[in-house]
Parts: C-alpha cells; structure tokens; sequence
C-alpha cells in the first residue's frame, strides 16, 4: 500500500506542510515497512492550477490516501475522481507522526473540500 | 472617435465624468453619443444615465466537455493545457471549469477527438436607450466567476457604433487586464484622479497603461484643492494636458451620492464638458 | 490560532485602505491589540504602503504566465497561428519588408500555447514573463507584504494570492494572531484570491447609489465564497437617505453593521501625511468611530478562536 503525505523537506522526518496544491514535498510511503521515497510538488510553482496538478502527481503514483493539512475544491474533486481516500493532519508535527496517526486510525478522512474556491490559484487575465 | 475614461485608483469620479460627459454631448451631436459601461464586475452608470434597457445577450466561454465513451486517458489534453484545467485522474478526464481559459487547445489536439466545447456562462450584456437617447450598453459578469475581460471583450463587439458616433468607455478602477481591454482601441484616454498621494501613484500606473497601448492622454483632476500640486507637478514632467479641474465641494459629493449626474447638480458643467470634449479631439487626432 | 481579515467594498474609494491602515495602528497600539501581519491585495494599486510608510526589507520579481515568441526566422507565413488562438492575439504580418513572419500581441496573449503546440514549423515558443514585484517590508505597525504588478499585465489574482500566502506564513511561523488584508476593488478574480481563506470580511461601505449597489455584489461574492461578513458604513452622512438603504438592506438579509464613519476630511489629511488617521488625530469623530469599529472586529476575531478552541 502506498499513501503520500505534503512536507516542507524532502524527509519521513521533516514538518508537514499543510497545503496541497502547494506543498513543497511528497513523501511517499508503505506505511507498513515505512520505506519512502520524497519527491518536488510540481504543483508547488505552477502559475495556475496547482490543486489539480498536484493531485495528478499523487494519481500517477497510485497512491491510496492523501494526508496533508487543507485539500482546496479542485484537488479534492481530482483526487475523489482517482479513488485516493483524503486524510487532514490535525495538529501532527511531523510525517513520521502522522503516518502512525495514520496507521492507528486516528487522522480524520474528510469528505468535502477543506478550504474555499479560490485561495488557490488562477484564472488567468483579471 | 472613442475616448476611455479611466484611473487607476478607484472612486475618483470616473463614472461621473463619464456620464456627464455623454449627456452634455448628447444635447448638441447627432447621433448621441454611444456609452459602454465596462466596469462588468461592479457596474454603475445605469444609476445615473437610467436607459431602459430591451435586449439581453448571455456571454459564454466555451470549455471542453470529454466523452469517456472515446477518451483513451491519454493525458495529452492534461500536457498541453497550461492553467491545469484539466486532469487526467486514474480513468476519469476531469475539467475545471474555473480554471479554464477557453482556449480550444485540448479539444483542437486531442488525438481521439474526444473532446468538444461546450458554452459556460459567466455573464450577461444589456443594451438600451437612455431619457436622453444616449444609447447604452453594459456587462455584467455573473457573481463568482473570475473573468471579466471575455465579458468586455464581448460587449465592445456586440454595442457597435454607427458611423461617426461618438463613443464612451467607461472604464473599471485598477490598471490590469480588464482596464487594458476598456482602453484597447480608444483614440483617448480620459483619466480621472484626485490631489493625493494615492491618486498621484496610481495615476501613474493609469499613464503607462496608456502608453503601453500608445494612445493619447489626458487629466481631469477631480475634487481638486488647491493646496496639493503634485498631480499637476506629474502631469507637467510627464507632458499630459490638465483638461478639466472639479472642485471638491461636499454638495457635488451629497448630490452624486442621490444619483444625479455632475450635470444636474451644476448644469453649467456641461458646456465645459463640450469644449474639453473639442480639446479631446483636436489632441486625439 | 491565526485569524485572517479581508478589508473589501465592491466600489473603489470608499476608504479600504484607510481602514486597513488604521487597524494596524489599534492592532499594534491600541488597547485591543493583536499581533497582526498585514497584506496589501491591491496589486494594481498598491496604496498601503503610502500610508504606513514601511522599510522595504525584500523585493522579489514575480513571474506571471508566460507569452508566446514566434521565431521570425522559422515562420513560413502560414497563418494556422492566428486561426487557433481565441485571443486575437497573432498580429499578421504588415508588410513585405524581409521576412513574411507573424508576431505576437504580448498584451492580448493570455499564454495558453494554442498557437505553439499548433505551429507545423515548430516557429513559436513560451517564454516566462517578469510581470511584477511583491516585497516584504516593516512598518511600525509590523510586517507588511505588497506588491505591484506591471501595468497592463495579467495574473493579478496569483499575485494577490502570493501576498496573502506570505502573510500567512509569516504569521504562522512567528505566532501573530491575525492577517490583515486590505483588498481590491471589484468581485472578480483579485478579490476572489484576496478574501478566500478569511474567517472574516469586513466591508467598507460607501451610501451613495453606486456603493450600495456595488457593496449588494461583493456581499453576494463573499456569501457565494461563504466569507462571514460585517459591514461599516463610510462617509455615512454624505447621504442619509443611502445608509437608510444600507441598513435596511442589511437587515433583511442578517448582516450585521458594525459602525457608522462620517464624512471627516481629517482621514484624506492624515493620509496625505503617511499615517492612519486615529495616530494622526485620535479625536476626531472619524477616528472616535474606526476605534468603536476595531474594537468590535478585534472582539470577533478573539471570538472566532475561542470559538474554535471550545470545538477541538
């Protein structure tokens, strides 16, 4: 089983970030035998639609869950479509935390978009 | 002959000047003047003009719709979109239509045809005539929907002046994208400001837009009080003609917050708004 | 937990920014203070910063999207450019001087890539575009994050975006209880970034009969982005017949008004001298009544943590 989380550093070890479009990191991780392997967001720097970029990345790695602090509309509609379960951080520090949160069941799965259109990026001429 | 009446900083009077200045020149040229409202976000000048507005037109920006039936799961749609509007995500292709420019590119370079575009509507344009027989035209852009260029865009082709009408941009406040659509074609920008710091540096901004788009320009200072110069220290060095000075006077204030036009409050004003209108076009040409 | 303040109106000049910049005098000095970020949203008009006089600490480009570039050179003159793009952006060529080329309109060029993914000769290609600048600065009331887009060009919503995200790491990092936001005019895309993420918005209402009517359609946006809303009421007895309206208008729909502000020229004075009005005269009624009104926002905003600390 894979599940990928959003980090400010490129470790198990480093604090999570708790954008997604916009996070600076994937770590992605069997939570089981805890091997990872850490990855640039490309979502973190795109001009525009960075929620739905970001949640392509995590498709094509056929994750099974997301965990990170805030998933915007656009990211929760593209993840929700490729089946990936979406998990908040609550007040984890670290992504080594919060896989074990994760593994003892105790992060909350959500089921909306956290956050509001728009805090995200853009449409372009305006 | 079309002349934007812009700014920069918003609420300085752009609205005002503009309206009086279609009524003055609706009492002596034939045809009256045609007057577009492009503030589509937040449109103001039917308050004051009051047309009664007959013909409607929604505008639409096309996006992609994907028939799954086709869609292979490529990803080249997902390549070449540059806004990331849409996204291939395990066997579902997925648009955002927000995020969408309605640039035709996914649906013009998807290898199995599958897409085809589809009109979203994101705003309305009115048309109509005004006591005066000024005839009107606005945008307005639906609430929550980002753009406003495409709606401008869509008026200016759908209000189309007759021959030898005088036209009338009103321009929306700031200096991006949707101020350069209301002055892009204008043989004059009219820009309005007001004796302050905040006025002066977004005045500035207003010029370079203009220049940008190389069209001839020109100030009308609005609220003026003659204790602060630097506008008119800007407009010297920058070589821009001071057209039109209004006084700031609490009655024009309390008289434009009821709705009247600078015309009504001060009739006199008029006239001076035809012989700035004279100097408009002496410079424009 | 950090709060985040959006300052909007719908109409331009009714007195944002003023209020923005009064907020972080009482947010810094007053007795109901709070630790606060400030951000400057209005990137094409940047005016906070007049007022708040700050040292510029970092200056950064910004990037917006890119534009096309057609190679001269490489353009046989076909024309399919002009026929994909959606933007009337492809100039033709105007004359046979050397070579038959096609070129782009940079100010209409929205980036979308039609004409270089299209081009049979591989002729044109993107290029990223320093649109603008945001900075960092301080100001005596604390940090300020600004910036000025180029005129003329686009991604103002990106850009205000990234003022507001800066803001809030800052203030994250360093403990600040709120971001305070003074926002652009309109409902559109700038305003869109601007109050989304707010726990709160307050707007800057002007009673005249085009700050009603613009005031009806930013509080339409804010429900519609579902940003809790309290109104003010500047310049309020320019037309009492307008803040009739107003409070009426409020009232049937809930929204409460959390102040009246007459119409004072003290407010234009202390802005013309670099300072928010209630540091530069306190007593007067404009600034006896900004006082009144950041009292009840601070108020909200210490309620809204409570709130959320009772909830966790």
């Amino acid at each position: 089983m894979k599940i990928i989380l959003t980090t400010t550093s490129p470790s198990i070890d480093s604090d999570v970030d708790s954008r997604f479009g916009r996070g600076a990191y994937f770590i992605v991780v069997d939570p089981d035998t805890l091997d990872w392997q850490a990855h640039p967001n490309p979502g973190m720097s795109a001009p525009g639609g960075a929620g739905t970029l970001a949640a392509q990345f995590v498709g094509n790695q056929k994750a099974e869950a997301a965990l990170s602090g805030d998933f915007g509309p656009h990211a929760f509609a593209a993840l929700q479509a490729a089946a990936v379960s979406m998990y908040v951080y609550g007040d984890c520090r670290t992504a080594r935390e919060a896989v074990e949160r994760f593994k003892a069941g105790s992060l909350e799965r959500v089921g909306v978009a956290t956050r509001g259109e728009c805090e995200g990026e853009h449409h372009g001429p305006a | 002959m079309i002349i934007a009446v812009a700014s920069g900083k918003g609420g300085t009077g752009k609205t005002t000047v503009a309206t009086s200045l279609a009524l003055s020149l609706a009492a002596e040229l034939t045809p009256e003047p045609l007057f577009l409202d492009c503030d589509v976000e937040a449109p103001n000048a039917h308050l004051f003009l009051q047309p009664a507005f007959d013909q409607r037109q929604e505008v639409s920006i096309l996006i992609p719709s994907v028939d799954e039936a086709i869609c292979t799961h490529c990803g080249k749609c997902a390549e070449v979109c540059q806004y990331h509007a849409i996204a291939v995500l395990g066997t579902k292709t997925l648009v955002f239509p927000q995020l969408c420019h309605g640039c035709g590119s996914c649906t013009a370079l998807c290898p199995e045809w599958a897409i085809s575009e589809i009109p979203k509507v994101i705003g309305v344009l009115e048309r109509g005539v005004t006591p005066e027989g000024i005839p009107f035209g606005r945008g307005l852009m639906n609430i929550g929907e980002p753009m406003a260029v495409p709606i401008i865009r869509q008026l200016k082709k759908w209000a189309v002046p007759r021959p030898q009408q005088v036209v009338i941009m009103d321009a929306p406040p700031g200096t991006s994208c949707p101020v350069v659509e209301s002055m892009r074609g204008a043989d004059f920008v009219l820009l309005v400001t007001e004796p302050t710091p905040f006025g002066l540096h977004d005045l500035r901004l207003a010029v370079q837009v203009a220049h940008d788009l190389d069209v001839p320009v020109g100030v009308i200072i609005n609220r003026d009080c003659s204790d602060d110069a630097r506008v008119d220290v800007f407009c010297v060095d920058a070589d821009i003609p001071i057209l039109m000075r209004v006084p700031f006077e609490r009655s024009i204030a309390e008289g434009i917050a009821r709705g009247q036009t600078l015309i009504e409050i001060h009739p006199e004003y008029a006239e001076r708004l035809r012989v700035m209108f004279a100097e408009i076009v002496e410079r424009a040409l | 937990m950090m709060k985040q303040l959006v300052i909007l109106s719908g109409k331009g000049g009714t007195g944002k920014t003023s209020v923005a910049a009064v907020f972080a005098h009482l947010a810094h000095d007053g007795p109901q203070s709070l630790r606060a970020v400030l951000a400057d949203a209005d990137v094409d008009a940047a005016n906070l910063e007049l007022v708040l006089e700050p040292d510029q600490t970092e200056s950064h480009d910004f990037v917006g999207g890119s534009v096309a570039v057609i190679d001269a050179q490489l353009c046989q003159g076909c024309g399919i450019c002009e026929q994909v793009c959606h933007f009337d952006a492809v100039l033709a060529p105007s004359s046979r001087e050397e070579h038959y080329a096609y070129s782009i309109d940079t100010i209409a060029c929205e980036g979308c890539a039609a004409c270089v993914y299209q081009c049979l000769e591989e002729a044109v290609h993107m290029e990223a575009q320093v649109v603008g600048q945001w900075y960092r600065s301080e100001s005596r009331y604390g940090p300020l994050f600004h910036a000025e887009l180029r005129p003329a060009q686009e991604n103002s919503g990106k850009l205000v975006t990234l003022v507001k995200q800066q803001a809030r790491l800052l203030a994250l990092d360093e403990g600040y209880q709120a971001v305070i936001v003074d926002g652009p005019p309109g409902i559109g895309c700038p305003v869109i970034s601007a109050a989304s993420g707010a726990d709160l918005a307050l707007i800057v209402a002007e009673p005249t009969a085009a700050g009603i009517h613009d005031m009806e359609r930013v509080l339409q946006t804010t429900a519609h982005f579902r940003v809790p809303a309290l109104v003010c009421i500047n310049k309020a007895d320019i037309y009492p017949g307008g803040a009739a309206q107003i409070e009426a208008y409020c009232r049937e729909r809930g929204i409460e008004i959390v102040g009246h502000i007459p119409f004072d020229m003290s407010v234009t004075d202390a802005m013309v001298h670099g300072e928010p009005v209630t540091a530069w005269r306190p007593e007067t009624s404009a600034s006896r009544a900004l006082t009144d009104i950041w009292q009840v926002i601070a108020d909200r905003l210490n309620g809204l943590e409570k709130k959320d600390e009772q909830n966790e």
